[in-house]
């Protein structure tokens, strides 16, 4: 019999030994190492039965085919679009997947995304050294005004909430747009540019502290502070 | 513009910033003095907002220019370093961070002369004092031309010379005396810039990149100004300057109280 | 014998203070400051990103590029030239090799990591400095790691092992023995060992087994760093 030597809800540093003994498996970022089972990343650990994973606090976005991100615009030449998703390699997007109207051979890609415009699209393929994206699909567009946010893929999850609640919560709460990309890229457009920072404020208040618990109530409550206090 | 900028002006023109300041109002700014005063003769740490840079003064003695046999000298030198931003590369200094070192340290400091040149001469004709500030950007969160500007200065306040044996000219650098740089004066940088028709102090990456132009304006405490440098690629009227130079110098007087 | 008590009166296996953060660039993918005693070195991570020229590039996995480099008035005299010099250059290199073991790049094919480290101010231990807060800056941007890396100064002056070598020591007038040693703290492997001196084998064994177990006192600091972040929700 082995020993598990964290707790569950644990942060934990790369290195660190999370379990001895052959019965437990390692997950996310956990990894075995002979008899242990070693965290490689900075992050909470999840017991669950003989399971001990690692969610990481931080990571490096990885895309995943499906994935819906937001980019921007770098580079265009005579048939594609070039993206920065926040990935090392960045994203193309060939001219038949630009749009879901359709494109003639040789125009003039910059009319319909620039180099410095930012697009929603979905990850079609990802190889070592492409990542291929489109912009052919219900809600894929070059995106308008509004902020753009930055925060850890890892948090994501976190920000969007089950099944969308805490997203939901935000919009409705603050009566603005937001897309949430998979890559940690946020687009954020109020109606109302007070309604708008608090928005801004409550995906950054989730960004830091999206490793705690009761982190849906601690927003609502944030948000209805704010707002009531504006009254 | 991009969609970001485009965002930041509409913003601007309803009168509302994306971090809810009002266009006059810094960041939170905090000074650390003596940061690294075992190594150098003065030193501090400066953060505006999230923008923080880090300078060091070194004395060193030297001849005297020909053509100022009693007067010591400064030598500034800015560094934009790749650790402080994604958009920096290592090596020798680029543009921004010579006019940094030019337009905002440099020049306020001859200008208003605030050290007195001659009480850095040793001997006439023969030796002087070198007096050498280095900046470094420590994190890029916008207005590095501020922070660079305050933090020369309180690592200059912060400056005491090193023991000097004058007969043999050597600088015992492990021993510092009592006796620091006298400054007559504490020019201040305020960097003001224009979006659409309005007027912003200490502006964030998002406004610095929505910036149309810009007026970095330096004044002493009796609101004389010692330097200016315009920047971005609009013009400005009379009437705009006027009103940036205002600011320029009712802001200074603000920032100079962080430095007391 | 005469040196019986340490100049700064620490005890022969004692490290200086230690006083490290991690998160404090906000432009960085992951930033920490590492102060041992008078030496702070501050590390920024920036990648993966492209890395230009394209001849540099590894098809079969990312690069790793350290730039080690000291503020002009961190030094302990004049005031140091700024620009690369040869050491600041042999430290890169020794840095990139101390920190390759703890990282797989294979993830990130033909792109670079870029660590930059910058001394503030130094008093011996600088590259020791210099790699272990780089470690703390790439955990604190998610790479995933085999384990931290901890490095720390080792000396021996006279018959005496002494561990965080202080500038004092270093220049002690009866020489001295100067290794520089880099560890991942779990399993003890070394990933930089560096010697000026002499060693005989037996006091090298020791000097490694001192080593490892100070390296330990400075894993648990660099854990207790990156924990810090989350505890209050703050970064």
């Amino acid at each position: 019999m082995g020993e598990i030597k964290v707790k569950d809800k644990n942060i934990v540093v790369p290195g660190e030994v999370l379990a001895v003994g052959m019965d437990y498996l390692p997950a996310g970022g956990a990894f075995r190492d002979d008899d242990e089972i070693i965290a490689s990343q900075v992050g909470i650990v999840s017991i669950s039965g003989r399971l001990i994973k690692l969610v990481p606090l931080n990571s490096k976005y990885t895309p995943k085919r499906g994935d819906k991100v937001i980019g921007k615009i770098t580079d265009v030449s005579a048939n594609a679009w070039f993206v920065d998703i926040g990935y090392y390699t960045e994203a193309a997007i060939t001219l038949v997947e630009g749009s879901n109207e359709y494109i003639p051979r040789g125009a003039d890609l910059t009319q319909y995304y620039a180099p410095g415009d930012y697009v929603i699209g979905t990850v079609t393929g990802v190889s070592r050294s492409n990542v291929s994206l489109t912009l052919k699909g219900p809600g894929l567009k070059k995106l308008g005004e509004g902020r753009i946010i930055y925060v850890n893929s890892a948090k994501v999850p976190r920000i969007i909430g089950k099944e969308g609640s805490m997203i939901s919560m935000i919009k409705n709460m603050t009566d603005c747009r937001i897309i949430v990309g998979q890559n940690g890229m946020i687009w954020l457009l109020g109606a109302d540019p007070e309604k708008e920072k608090l928005a801004y404020d409550a995906v950054k208040l989730i960004d830091e502290r999206a490793h705690t618990q009761g982190l849906t109530d601690e927003i609502k409550k944030f948000l209805e502070e704010k707002i009531g206090g504006k009254k | 513009m991009g969609l970001v900028e485009n965002h930041v002006a509409q913003l601007i023109q309803k009168g509302i910033r994306f971090d809810g300041r009002k266009f006059d109002e810094f960041r939170r700014i905090s000074v650390e003095y003596s940061i690294s005063v075992k190594s150098a003769e003065g030193s501090a740490r400066l953060k505006i907002g999230e923008t923080e840079v880090a300078a060091g003064i070194k004395f060193a003695t030297g001849s005297p220019f020909p053509d100022t046999p009693d007067e010591g000298a400064l030598v500034v030198n800015v560094e934009l370093l790749p650790l402080s931003s994604p958009d920096f590369e290592p090596g020798p200094p680029g543009i921004r961070s010579i006019e940094y070192a030019r337009a905002v340290v440099d020049r306020g400091l001859r200008e208003s002369k605030a050290i007195d040149l001659k009480k850095l001469c040793i001997k006439k004709g023969e030796k002087i004092w070198m007096v050498m500030i280095d900046v470094y950007s420590l994190n890029d969160a916008g207005n590095l031309a501020d922070a660079i500007g305050l933090a020369a200065l309180a690592a200059i306040k912060d400056a005491k010379f090193p023991k000097y044996d004058e007969k043999n000219d050597l600088i015992d650098y492990t021993d510092r005396t009592k006796k620091g740089i006298e400054l007559k004066h504490l020019p201040v940088s305020v960097t003001v810039i224009k979006i659409r028709d309005k007027f912003l102090v200490d502006p964030t990456l998002e406004e610095e990149n929505a910036m149309e132009a810009r007026l970095t304006v330096t004044s002493v405490e009796d609101g004389r100004i010692c330097a200016m440098q315009k920047g971005g690629h609009a013009t400005l009227g009379f009437e705009d300057i006027d009103k940036m130079i205002e600011i320029g110098i009712e802001k200074a007087r603000e920032l100079r109280k962080f430095l007391k | 014998m005469t040196y019986t008590k340490r100049i700064d009166g620490r005890k022969f296996d004692e490290l200086r203070e230690i006083k490290a953060k991690v998160g404090i660039i906000s432009r960085a993918d992951g930033s920490a400051m590492f102060q041992i005693g008078k030496t702070i070195a501050i590390a920024a991570v920036y990648g993966p990103r492209n890395l230009f020229p394209k001849f540099l590039q590894n098809f079969e996995q990312g690069i790793l590029r350290c730039n080690y480099n000291m503020m002009s008035f961190s030094g302990s005299g004049e005031r140091v030239k700024p620009g690369p010099s040869r050491r600041s250059r042999e430290i890169s290199y020794i840095t990139e090799n101390a920190l390759l073991p703890s990282l797989d790049l294979k993830d990130y094919p033909s792109s670079v990591v870029d660590v930059y480290i910058e001394l503030l101010q130094t008093d011996a231990g600088t590259r020791c400095a210099g790699i272990t807060a780089a470690a703390l800056a790439l955990a604190d941007a998610g790479f995933p790691m085999r384990d931290l890396v901890a490095a720390v100064s080792i000396g021996k002056i006279e018959d005496k092992i002494i561990v965080d070598v202080n500038k004092e020591e270093e220049d002690y007038e009866g020489g001295m023995a100067d290794i520089p040693i880099a560890v991942l703290p779990r399993t003890g492997e070394i990933t930089l060992l560096q010697m000026d001196g002499f060693l005989t084998r037996e006091e090298l064994k020791e000097v490694l087994n001192i080593a490892r177990k100070a390296c330990m006192q400075i894993y648990n600091i660099q854990r207790e760093a990156l924990r810090e972040r989350y505890k209050n929700g703050l970064s």
